[in-house]
C-alpha cells in the first residue's frame, strides 16, 4: 500500500488542476441553459422521422446536464406532441454526450478518445431511438 | 511533466475565456448572466457531495488498487468479466459524466481497456433510482426498453470504440 499522505497530496494536485475547467464547463453550460431555454427549440421538429431524432439528438448534446432535467423537458416535448424517436434522441444524447465538457474530456481521457466517444454516442442515440420506436410499435404501444 | 503544464495552463484559459463571456453577457442582458449564476450555483450544490465521492474514490485507488487488480478485472484480459464490472460501475456512478473523467484515467493508467471506459461512460445513462421517474413521465414499456438497448448498445460503443482508437491512447 502507498503512504496515505502521499495519495491525498497527489489526488488532491489532480483535483485543483482539474478545478478551473470544471467550474468552466458549469458556467458555460448553466450560460447556454439560462440564454436559451430547450423549449424554444420545439419549433424545429417537423415529424420527420429521421430529422427530429437529429436534431433532439443535436440539441440533447448541447445542452447536457443533470438526467432529471432531461426527463423532465422530454415530458414537455410529449405533451406538444414532439415524436419519441425526437425525445429518445435527445435524452440520450443529454447523459451521453458532451459538447461542452469535450476540452475537458480531451485534456483528461485523451482527444482520439473523447472525439471517438462522443460521436459514436451520437450516431447511436439516433439509432436506439428508431430502435425503441420500432419496438414499442411492435408491441402496440402509444406514448 | 510538461505536457501536464501545459494543460493545466489551457484549463486557466479556458476558465478565463468563461469569465469574460460571463461579463460581457451581463453587459448586454444583466437577466441572463445573473439567472446563468444561479443555475450554476444550484448545479454546483448538486455535484458537490459527488465531487467529493469522486475525490475519496481517486484517493483510494491511489491508495489500494494496484495495476495488477485493475488489468484482472478491467484490463486486456479481463475476459468476459470486465463488461458486467464496468457496466454496473457506469450504472451505479452518479453526477454528471464529466466528474468521473479523472477516476477513469487514473484506471485507464493502471491498464483499464479501452473499450471498457467507453462502455462504463455510456451506463452513466442508465439511472436506477431515476426510473421512477422516467416511468412517470414515459411509461414502463419506453424505459424498459430504452434501458435494455442502452445496456446492450453500450458494450457495442465499447468495442467501436477501442477499435478506432486502439487500445492505448496517443
Amino acid at each position: 500500500m502507498m503512504d496515505p499522505c502521499k495519495s491525498a497530496r497527489k489526488t488532491l494536485n489532480s483535483f485543483v488542476q482539474m478545478l478551473p475547467i470544471l467550474i468552466g464547463v458549469l458556467l458555460l453550460l448553466s450560460l447556454m441553459n439560462a440564454a436559451i431555454p430547450v423549449v424554444y427549440y420545439t419549433g424545429l421538429f417537423t415529424g420527420n422521422t429521421l430529422i427530429d431524432p437529429i436534431l433532439g439528438a443535436a440539441f440533447g448534446s448541447i445542452a447536457s446536464g443533470n438526467p432529471i432535467t432531461s426527463y423532465i423537458i422530454g415530458g414537455e416535448l410529449v405533451a406538444v406532441h414532439i415524436s419519441i424517436t425526437a425525445i429518445t434522441a435527445f435524452i440520450l444524447a443529454w447523459v451521453t454526450v458532451g459538447l461542452i465538457s469535450l476540452p475537458m474530456e480531451m485534456d483528461i481521457l485523451g482527444r482520439r478518445f473523447a472525439v471517438t466517444r462522443n460521436l459514436l454516442s451520437f450516431v447511436f442515440s439516433i439509432i436506439i431511438a428508431l430502435l425503441v420506436e420500432f419496438t414499442l410499435l411492435s408491441m402496440g404501444v402509444v406514448i | 511533466m510538461k505536457k501536464q503544464k501545459k494543460s493545466s495552463k489551457l484549463n486557466y484559459y479556458f476558465f478565463i475565456a468563461v469569465v469574460i463571456l460571463y461579463i460581457v453577457t451581463a453587459l448586454i442582458s444583466p437577466e441572463v448572466a445573473g439567472s446563468a449564476l444561479r443555475i450554476f450555483f444550484n448545479i454546483f450544490i448538486q455535484i458537490a457531495p459527488i465531487l467529493v465521492i469522486v475525490f475519496f474514490l481517486l484517493f483510494l485507488t491511489d491508495l489500494i488498487i494496484k495495476p495488477e487488480k485493475v488489468m484482472k478485472y478491467l484490463g486486456k484480459d479481463s475476459g468476459i468479466i470486465g463488461w458486467p464490472v464496468a457496466i454496473l460501475g457506469g450504472i451505479i456512478s452518479s453526477g454528471p459524466i464529466f466528474v468521473w473523467f479523472p477516476f477513469l484515467a487514473d484506471l485507464r493508467k493502471k491498464g483499464m481497456r479501452t473499450a471498457l471506459a467507453s462502455t462504463f461512460l455510456y451506463n452513466r445513462a442508465v439511472k436506477v433510482p431515476l426510473l421512477p421517474l422516467m416511468i412517470f413521465y414515459f411509461g414502463i414499456a419506453f424505459t424498459a426498453v430504452l434501458t435494455v438497448y442502452m445496456i446492450v448498445f453500450s458494450i457495442v460503443i465499447g468495442i467501436l470504440t477501442e477499435l478506432i482508437v486502439g487500445p492505448d491512447e496517443e
